[in-house]
């Protein structure tokens, strides 16, 4: 295996890594992990996020994907008190993960339990119980062909994923099944994340043009509806081009939009 | 070397049969574990320990002290790129999302305050005591009889209005025919 010495995380970042590259972490001091201090000090301490293409070795990080390495320094308000790494992967094909929101398909119902289409290798279950408000008496009003938006309450190689539509505390917090009309297509998962960015300038352009309602699945799926037809085909061909358009383009685009 | 080790249940399921405990001699079965003397199951405990302790085996290896580590493998992209909720509404298209954005956005920056500031209490220290003590007064007057509740009442009526003649109390009068 062609794997020779590490080189430090640091200087990576940014870069393009490939699976199997070591990523050598500065060596912490053993008492450190015991005391895990929090708040920030000179030097880095506390938890360091292991983010999705990477695995945790001897020494440092494994990288399990080819992508570009992206760092997040330890900063206040921010779920990782030391730190994250990740690799900034594409795909297209979706792997189920525990917390995800994602869109699925009712494909059917087996007993009390529906089955789910969200873009996997295999269908998810929901319980028709994890509703917000659903009791045995009071059943949620699901059919065939819904489109849920639900987050995975399971989801390992192991298991058939589980999905519920309520959160922690019961509520349904906007998931649940979406209404009617719409329009529903698939995007490249990065795309979704780029999206769903803190500060996205296309979401931010396009609240401008129109009123609409927009849903994004972490499985690649996105449901848009506007008020008409054409406004939702315009929103959705945006959507979909943006992908590959710079942000020169993309004003262009839209201005001429709002022009007509 | 691997040795067997003790199964953890430790059921003990002992054969019908007599058991002495002391002076008596007390017939225990299968079925009947629940009524054995607090007595013969000590013994019964010693006994199996002893049994155990010979057959007790154990790995050879030294102990393996499994370190804490402080990288935490996170296999969704939310926590590292702090994503935001996926359902969105623009222009008053949907009422309801755009109220839960407002929410989930006030909700992220409040936590982002909170750890920065301390919470600033609405009451101060002092003012909660004097409340606590007379609140502790009301409430127990509520539990009280109704005997001392009047008792109670007279008192504060005495406080109040000095020397009042007190009013003869009204009686049942007999009809005079």
């Amino acid at each position: 295996m062609a794997g020779g010495g590490g080189a430090p995380a640091e200087s990576r970042v940014g870069q393009v890594v490939l699976p199997g590259d070591v990523l050598l972490l500065p060596a912490y001091d053993e008492q450190d992990t015991e005391r895990l201090p929090l708040g920030t000090s000179a030097a880095p301490r506390g938890r360091l996020l292991c983010g999705p293409g990477l695995r945790r070795c001897a020494g440092g990080l494994l990288v399990t994907k080819c992508g570009l390495l992206r760092h997040r320094r330890a900063g206040d308000g921010a779920a990782a008190a030391g730190g994250a790494y990740w690799v900034d992967s594409q795909q297209k094909r979706y792997v189920p993960v525990k917390g995800d929101h994602v869109i699925g398909i009712v494909t059917g119902k087996v007993g009390d339990v529906f089955r789910l289409d969200v873009g996997g290798s295999e269908q998810a279950s929901l319980s028709y119980l994890a509703f917000e408000g659903a009791t045995k008496r009071n059943r949620p009003n699901v059919q065939v062909g819904d489109l849920i938006y639900g987050q995975f309450l399971v989801a390992n190689k192991d298991m058939e994923p589980e999905m519920v539509c309520i959160d922690s505390s019961g509520r349904a917090s906007g998931m649940g099944v979406i209404g009617q009309d719409g329009f529903l297509f698939k995007v490249s998962l990065g795309l979704i994340r780029k999206l769903l960015a803190p500060k996205c300038e296309i979401i931010q352009e396009l609240s401008q043009l129109y009123p609409f309602e927009l849903v994004l699945g972490m499985n690649g799926r996105i449901w848009v509806k506007a008020k008409t037809v054409q406004q939702t085909l315009i929103i959705v061909n945006i959507l979909e081009a943006c992908e590959y358009m710079t942000a020169e383009q993309r004003k262009q685009a839209l201005a001429k939009l709002s022009g007509n | 070397m691997f040795k067997r080790q003790m199964s953890p249940s430790g059921v003990i399921c002992q054969p019908a049969g007599l058991v002495k405990c002391g002076n008596d001699a007390a017939y225990v079965g299968e079925f009947m574990q629940r009524g054995l003397d607090s007595q013969t199951k000590k013994q019964l405990d010693e006994e199996e320990k002893k049994i155990i302790s010979d057959e007790h085996w154990y790995l050879d290896l030294p102990d393996l002290k499994e370190k804490e580590s402080y990288i935490i493998e996170e296999r969704s992209f939310i926590p590292c790129e702090d994503l935001l909720y996926g359902r969105m509404s623009f222009k008053g298209f949907n009422p309801e999302i755009e109220k839960l954005m407002v929410q989930i956005n006030s909700k992220s920056k409040k936590e982002e305050i909170e750890e920065d500031d301390k919470m600033e209490a609405d009451v101060s220290d002092e003012e909660m005591a004097r409340r606590y003590e007379t609140l502790v007064g009301t409430i127990g007057k509520k539990f009280l009889k109704k005997r001392d509740q009047r008792v109670l009442h007279d008192e504060d009526e005495e406080e109040n209005s000095n020397t009042k003649p007190k009013k003869a109390r009204k009686m049942f009068l007999k009809p005079q025919d």
